[in-house]
């Protein structure tokens, strides 16, 4: 089993402590909620879509460090990309946490959010991790809210 | 006389070693390869070793299905079942046996006697009172009750202690009021409510009571005919027995004034195309074959309490529950949430800025136990404006050292998102 204080390191916990792209983008064009019914996490993004790509984004919200840290660092990384590309960052991000994707062995686009590589271990947290991304996917197909119970469960 | 007197009231000292001996999970479980500190006890119990025994001994010995056969294995496994039921009627002091009907547990209960009393004599404009610090199984029966027939659900606060306000209990009874569902010792804060001065007021507004026992049963001793509520409900696994085992005590004239719950077999006592006729009290309200064993086991796990004594335990737990408090809240950034006059097992509380899920999942790694999340009571996580809590809850074999544990991780916890 996986020791909890290595998916706790200090980039998560930084993000954490100072999340990056705290807030609201009064242009949006896009904005969608995410909730995590379960352990309480709802976080709001809002984000500005510009010829096809991210041209700003913003979270805010109450959720734990493994979220708020995920969701952090999903806007660092996700900002000036194109849509397109994002969707296989949500994708291969997802298959990340549930444990599809080893990213130790096989290729992938993620660079520094396999920080998040341990959550597998973790099947309570995994939701945790997922949420923002989650959240983003909804956001670009335009459905106002997201849970990540029911259908959309990606641990089910 | 004196000298023997005061040692008559007091409580018997608990032999906790021996008592941990009794649970073989407690030595059994190393998480992280850390000795189990289990503090979550609120949400299940530990199972001793004596109904894992008395299970084992009706699945090896005594199963067939009850009250049918007339073979030796039926009757057998029927007067197990119904010698649980007797237990049962022991350990709450009912008058009669017909008075117990067994459930899958707490929420089958309540369940019973919305579908039961509610649906029978509950119409529009009545109301059911409740209080701020129900847990979600006794909200969300009432609510769908008031929906269909066009009932109110009023809801006595609670104040910043998490004590009931019996100010407001006392205004919202009423003459409208149909039916009192109150719980008995709350899960999320530990307050332990008193039932019987609230049964008292209820009754001279003639409402009938339903107590939520769930949370109380392990930590203190009850008794129905005292307590004089309509109804009492309870699940087994809280009290150290199987999950899908538990009781809903009504009073005999009640439950047969109710109408049946599920249809099925066992609780009719004629069939025709025509027309059904209903079996007696309790059989009315036990449809389909129950799981047996975990009645029988149910049973065995009330006598082992009765042995160790409600009283014992109780003491124990309230040194161990100061003990905790008083350790918890020297911690410096640590807020405890419910800090109600009369509380049991329960200590809720947050860590700072720290999510409690990070509390929980940091715990775990020094093999300590607990409950993160709103604990099905969502309300009370409202009232003190948190998303959720971490919550040890503390039975008869826990210890101080394990309290100790459970200090030391929080403070490393507090460290780590300094």
């Amino acid at each position: 089993m996986m020791d909890s204080k290595q998916l706790y390191q200090e980039v998560i916990l930084d993000h954490n402590r100072k999340p990056r792209n705290y807030g609201a983008l009064a242009d949006a064009t896009h904005r969608s909620e995410g909730l995590n019914p379960l352990c309480g996490d709802h976080i709001w993004l809002s984000l500005k879509v510009d010829g096809g790509a991210v041209a700003g984004i913003a979270f805010e919200g109450q959720s734990c460090a493994i979220c708020k840290a995920s969701a952090s660092m999903m806007t660092t990384v996700v900002k000036g990309k194109a849509v397109g590309d994002v969707e296989t960052l949500i994708g291969e991000f997802r298959a990340m946490a549930t444990g599809q994707l080893e990213p130790a062995t096989q290729a992938h686009h993620l660079g520094r959010l396999t920080v998040f590589a341990g959550i597998k271990d973790l099947p309570s947290r995994v939701k945790c991790a997922i949420l923002p991304w989650h959240t983003l996917h909804a956001a670009f197909v335009q459905e106002g809210s997201t849970t990540t119970e029911g259908e959309a469960d990606p641990v089910s | 006389m004196t000298a023997q007197t005061a040692l008559a009231v007091t409580p018997p000292t608990l032999d906790v070693e021996r008592i941990r001996a009794d649970f073989p999970i407690l030595r059994n479980v190393h998480p992280h390869g850390k000795p189990l500190v289990y503090l979550d006890n609120a949400a299940s119990g530990q199972m001793p070793q004596p109904v894992i025994d008395r299970l084992v001994r009706y699945q090896t010995h005594e199963h067939a299905n009850i009250h049918r056969g007339v073979h030796t294995l039926s009757e057998t496994a029927t007067a197990a079942y119904e010698d649980a039921r007797r237990r049962v009627q022991k350990f709450l002091n009912a008058r009669q046996e017909r008075e117990i009907v067994f459930t899958s547990g707490c929420t089958e209960g309540v369940n019973l006697v919305m579908h039961g009393y509610g649906r029978r004599f509950i119409g529009e404009g009545d109301e059911i009172v409740i209080t701020w610090l129900e847990h979600h199984s006794n909200i969300v029966p009432w609510q769908m009750l008031c929906e269909e027939r066009g009932a109110k659900l009023k809801v006595v606060p609670i104040d910043d202690r998490g004590d009931v306000i019996l100010e407001e209990y006392e205004r919202l009874v009423g003459p409208r009021t149909k039916l009192v569902a109150i719980t008995h010792v709350s899960n999320a804060l530990g307050t332990v409510n008193p039932v019987k001065q609230m049964i008292a007021m209820a009754h001279a507004h003639g409402v009938p009571v339903l107590i939520d026992g769930a949370q109380a049963v392990p930590h203190v001793a009850v008794d129905v005919q005292d307590l004089d509520c309509e109804f009492y409900a309870f699940s087994g696994h809280k009290i150290f027995g199987p999950t899908g085992s538990g009781a809903l005590y009504g009073k005999a004239e009640w439950l047969e004034k109710m109408q049946p719950f599920k249809g099925g077999g066992d609780m009719i006592l004629s069939v025709t195309f025509e027309k059904t006729t209903y079996n007696a009290i309790p059989a009315k309200f036990e449809a389909g074959t129950p799981p047996i064993a975990a009645m029988i086991g149910l049973g065995e796990a009330l006598d082992y309490v009765g042995r160790i004594g409600l009283d014992a335990i109780a003491a124990h737990e309230h040194e161990l529950l100061a003990y905790a408090t008083e350790k918890m809240s020297a911690v410096d950034g640590v807020r405890l949430i419910g800090t109600a006059r009369q509380k049991a097992s329960v200590l809720s509380f947050y860590v700072g800025e720290v999510h409690p899920h990070d509390v929980g999942t940091l715990l775990n790694e020094d093999g300590i136990a607990v409950r993160t999340g709103h604990h099905c009571a969502q309300p009370v996580m409202q009232r003190f404006k948190v998303p959720a809590t971490a919550r040890a809850s503390f039975a008869l074999y826990n210890t101080f050292e394990e309290v100790d544990a459970l200090v030391a991780s929080v403070r490393k916890v507090q460290q780590l998102f300094a």
